[in-house]
């Protein structure tokens, strides 16, 4: 992601930061967005001539940090199909 | 940066100081709706922006797309992107297998890289009734030129050498028997589809308003409809319900009753990975599916049972314990891998698997519906745009307006057609 980037985004009418993470996709790798948003939502503030308070953060998606399959498939909470017949 | 290939010059990537364009896509969408038009589509998700885009290409531009929120926000934003042509009745594969023609051309007669590919799409059974639904559904995919066959477990794992065919013996699970591969299904980035449809519907002179709820929907003695919304209110000609899981609401507005109902569907994605993984896979018994993404996410979600129906679109550990608990036990060395999001999206549930089409009632002719797709219509968008603006602009109508109507709830002539038993994931 870079400015150019959001520059190309908000000027093809995808103006909302939701609009602008998936349009540039930033938000959606490793970091999900803890290290890009801040700067992407103020650059898009100033772009767009909004206070910053008028762009509120993009929804957060679970989990809170990478999870390996291994462990989530641990959980007690899986649903049980009729193959799963270990406890 | 995501795959969007411009067909157009463009300067504006170079341009970081702040001077704007007016926005492409979305030109007016701050102003007041018109006053009329001839056809409203409520809804601006991949089916609402397919059909404008068609029905502009067949010269009917007077045609306006009023969104609630931003585009792709519902469920053409939310889905896996899975385009496959193997299903249980002839005219839902022949629909399929003419929506696969439209993607593969997508790029090239849209101007945006939306990604397609075709891997394939490999369903794997574990007994005997589930490899008999599969061989039922691949007689009838044979006959009409799909290319789907049966593979044995040793092939199965030729196609995805991670495969552990055991069933994990360990686990208590039973071993795969065989499965259902068709090597021309594939799979596609959803949210650039949708870029491509609204932008050159919108470059031919379709208007496209999003951040517009609508509310308030009149029929007029005059004809037509009177669509309200806080950017004013339109007078339509011809209204098409294109609001996904939303269609009850809307149709009830004017006292129309769609059976439909929204079902969360929890969908999740990984950490990017090395391309390894050829088809999108999937297994009957839980209905998982996962897929590789071209920016090399494993992508996939799982069907868990017994939720009503609902709006809500919150996450849940429970879909993600089973997603990963199924998906660990068919490939085991994805164990490592890690989950870096899940969100959910609503499916438009379908009392009878198929979608609802054509004109409400007789009382509502000019009032047309486009739902019903049970989450899969991000794959049938492609083609239902194109058959719905063949008829709106004077074309017979093709069967699936007849065949999958409101009208077929009621009057009783749904029975006399095959239910769609292969709404998987």
């Amino acid at each position: 992601m870079t400015l150019a980037d959001l520059a190309h985004s908000v000027s093809r009418g995808y103006r909302d930061i939701e609009e602008v993470k998936r349009y540039t996709g930033f938000g959606t790798g490793p970091c999900q967005g803890k290290e890009c948003l801040a700067v992407v939502a103020a650059e898009l503030a100033r772009l767009t001539q909004q206070p910053p308070e008028a762009i509120p953060p993009f929804t957060s998606r679970p989990p809170l940090s990478p999870t390996p399959l291994r462990l989530l498939a641990r959980d007690p909470g899986a649903h049980r199909f009729s193959d799963d017949t270990e406890k | 940066m995501l795959p969007v290939m411009d067909d157009e010059e463009d300067d504006s990537r170079a341009d970081v100081s702040g001077e704007i364009r007016l926005p492409a896509t979305l030109e007016g969408n701050t102003g007041p709706l018109p006053e009329n038009c001839e056809i409203a589509i409520v809804g601006g998700g991949v089916v609402g922006l397919a059909i404008a885009y068609y029905l502009a290409k067949r010269g009917l531009t007077d045609v306006v797309v009023i969104e609630r929120g931003y585009l792709a926000e519902g469920a053409s934003g939310r889905n896996g992107g899975g385009v496959r042509q193997q299903w249980s009745t002839e005219i839902n594969i022949r629909l399929m297998q003419e929506s696969v023609e439209l993607c593969r051309r997508f790029a090239v007669d849209l101007g945006v890289n939306v990604w397609f590919r075709q891997g394939g799409y490999l369903f794997l059974a574990r007994d005997e009734k589930e490899i008999a639904r599969l061989e039922k559904n691949i007689d009838i995919q044979n006959r009409c030129g799909v290319k789907t066959r049966m593979v044995d477990p040793e092939e199965a794992r030729g196609i995805v050498p991670e495969l552990d065919i055991t069933g994990g013996s360990s686990a208590g699970g039973q071993p795969i028997i065989g499965g259902a591969y068709n090597p021309t299904d594939g799979i596609l980035f959803p949210w650039p589809f949708l870029w491509g449809y609204a932008r050159q519907a919108a470059a031919m002179g379709v208007k496209i308003y999003t951040q517009t709820p609508v509310g308030g929907l009149e029929k007029q003695p005059s004809g037509g409809y009177v669509v309200r919304t806080p950017r004013g209110a339109v007078h339509a000609r011809r209204v098409i319900n294109a609001t996904g899981a939303w269609s009850p609401q809307l149709a009830k507005l004017i006292g129309v009753e769609v059976p439909t109902f929204p079902i969360r569907h929890e969908i999740c994605s990984s950490e990017p990975l090395k391309p390894f993984l050829k088809p999108m896979v999937s297994e009957l018994r839980s209905g998982l599916y996962c897929s590789q993404s071209m920016r090399g996410e494993i992508v996939g979600g799982v069907s868990v049972p017994g939720h009503a129906s609902t709006y809500a679109m919150g996450s849940t550990l429970e879909f993600l314990a089973t997603y990963a608990r199924r998906l660990v036990r068919l490939m085991p060395i994805l164990g490592e891998i890690k989950i870096l999001r899940q969100w959910a999206g609503p499916y438009d549930q379908s009392p009878d698997g198929n979608p609802v089409l054509g004109a409400a009632s007789a009382d509502h002719p000019d009032f047309f519906l486009a739902c019903g797709f049970v989450g899969h219509g991000f794959m049938m968008a492609p083609i239902i745009g194109k058959l719905y603006a063949e008829w709106l602009t004077g074309d017979a109508p093709h069967e699936i307006f007849s065949r999958y109507t409101l009208g077929r709830f009621t009057d009783g002539s749904g029975a006399s057609y095959p239910k769609e038993d292969f709404n998987i994931g």
